[in-house]
């Protein structure tokens, strides 16, 4: 989908966090993706070069957190993992699952100077 | 890429350089938590355009479809044949052209024109600019007509009560479980083009089938916008939710 956005709201982030937390440069992000994010995360490495090029966080490493997808079975009643939204429940194969986790994709930690 | 030397991240090691570590959680830089969801500047404008509905008692839908799938056609009719009982309103949102809102207002309503120019969705700030040019009324329905893509419109709230998804019979019936994220996120699905069902070799059950797969919850409205099959469903569900706000306006 919209990596380069993504990117680009991640840059915006940084920026206004710049100030507050007294940095400079970015040497590392941290970012959580979730597995049913729906995010591609190649295209997301690609655009982050890109899209902080000429910013505070030129050069910096993304480091990608994968969170696992979960999701609550209502037929098992119980927490499932799962690694894409329409997959079944590994457990009794039925469709009735509501998404409880890895959906997530926000900025955790940086390293600064 | 490490800054040091230019090697990429997962790059082998070799023996005699190390003058350097890879590890993400060995380095020599300050550390600072963020926690912060990327996608949380969106959702401010979102809560505020949600607001905005909410103070005036304003039922907005989100519509989104792949292109092609009779989106602005069923807008169209759907406006001719509210606007009489309800004051209505719409956002178009396309890459270029005016073209969508100047159908609109051939029906009298008013309509605003987003073009995102490279953008692949609306987000919440264009449609709170837009609706300072819009004012729509107190209790009036808005239509925000998205961008024709059935994939990144799924992640950007715009304040909305609930998206709309059309799936037209002329696409493939696997579209919901291809595209699961949008289809997940909308609350009813609109089956348009029912009158070409006769030409066609598509599965009505087998999709309905893969829609409730990704969302045990979504309704499913079978329609054509043309001849106007299902459209009194439709319009049983926009005043279903109008109701809805009602009530919650009053409590």
């Amino acid at each position: 989908m919209h990596e380069m956005s993504l990117c680009e709201g991640i840059l915006r982030v940084i920026e206004e966090e710049a100030e507050a937390q007294s940095y400079h440069r970015v040497k590392t992000v941290w970012l959580e993706v979730g597995a049913l994010a729906g995010v591609e995360v190649e295209a997301l490495r690609f655009g982050f070069d890109v899209v902080m090029k000429d910013s505070i966080a030129k050069g910096a490493r993304l480091a990608i957190i994968e969170v696992p997808g979960q999701a609550w079975c209502m037929l098992c009643m119980k927490t499932v993992a799962i690694a894409q939204r329409f997959d079944p429940c590994p457990e009794c194969g039925g469709f009735q699952l509501q998404v409880t986790g890895g959906e997530e994709m926000r900025i955790k930690e940086l390293e600064v100077e | 890429m490490c800054t040091d030397c230019g090697c990429g991240t997962d790059s082998v090691t070799i023996d005699g350089h190390r003058h350097h570590v890879h590890d993400p959680h060995i380095s020599d830089g300050r550390k600072v938590r963020i926690e912060v969801d990327i996608l949380a500047k969106n959702d401010e404008y979102a809560a505020r355009n949600r607001g905005f509905f909410a103070g005036r008692g304003i039922l907005a839908l989100n519509l989104v479809s792949s292109p092609g799938s009779g989106k602005t056609t069923l807008l169209t009719r759907t406006v001719d044949d509210l606007k009489s009982s309800v004051s209505v309103a719409v956002i178009e949102g396309d890459q270029q052209t005016a073209n969508d809102a100047e159908r609109i207002r051939a029906t009298g309503v008013p309509a605003v024109q987003i073009n995102t120019g490279k953008g692949c969705h609306l987000d919440a700030h264009m449609v709170g600019h837009a609706l300072e040019r819009l004012a729509p009324q107190t209790d009036s329905l808005l239509f925000i007509e998205n961008v024709g893509n059935l994939v990144c419109p799924a992640e950007f709230d715009l304040g909305e009560a609930a998206k709309v998804a059309i799936l037209s019979v002329t696409e493939g019936e696997d579209k919901p479980i291809k595209y699961p994220d949008m289809f997940h996120a909308a609350d009813v699905m609109l089956l348009n083009k029912i009158d070409l069902l006769p030409y066609l070799d598509f599965d009505v059950e087998k999709c309905l089938g893969y829609a409730l797969r990704v969302n045990p919850d979504i309704q499913i409205i079978p329609i054509s916008a043309t001849r106007g099959d299902g459209l009194d469903d439709w319009y049983r569900w926009i005043a279903g939710r109008r109701a809805g706000l009602k009530r919650t306006k009053e409590v």
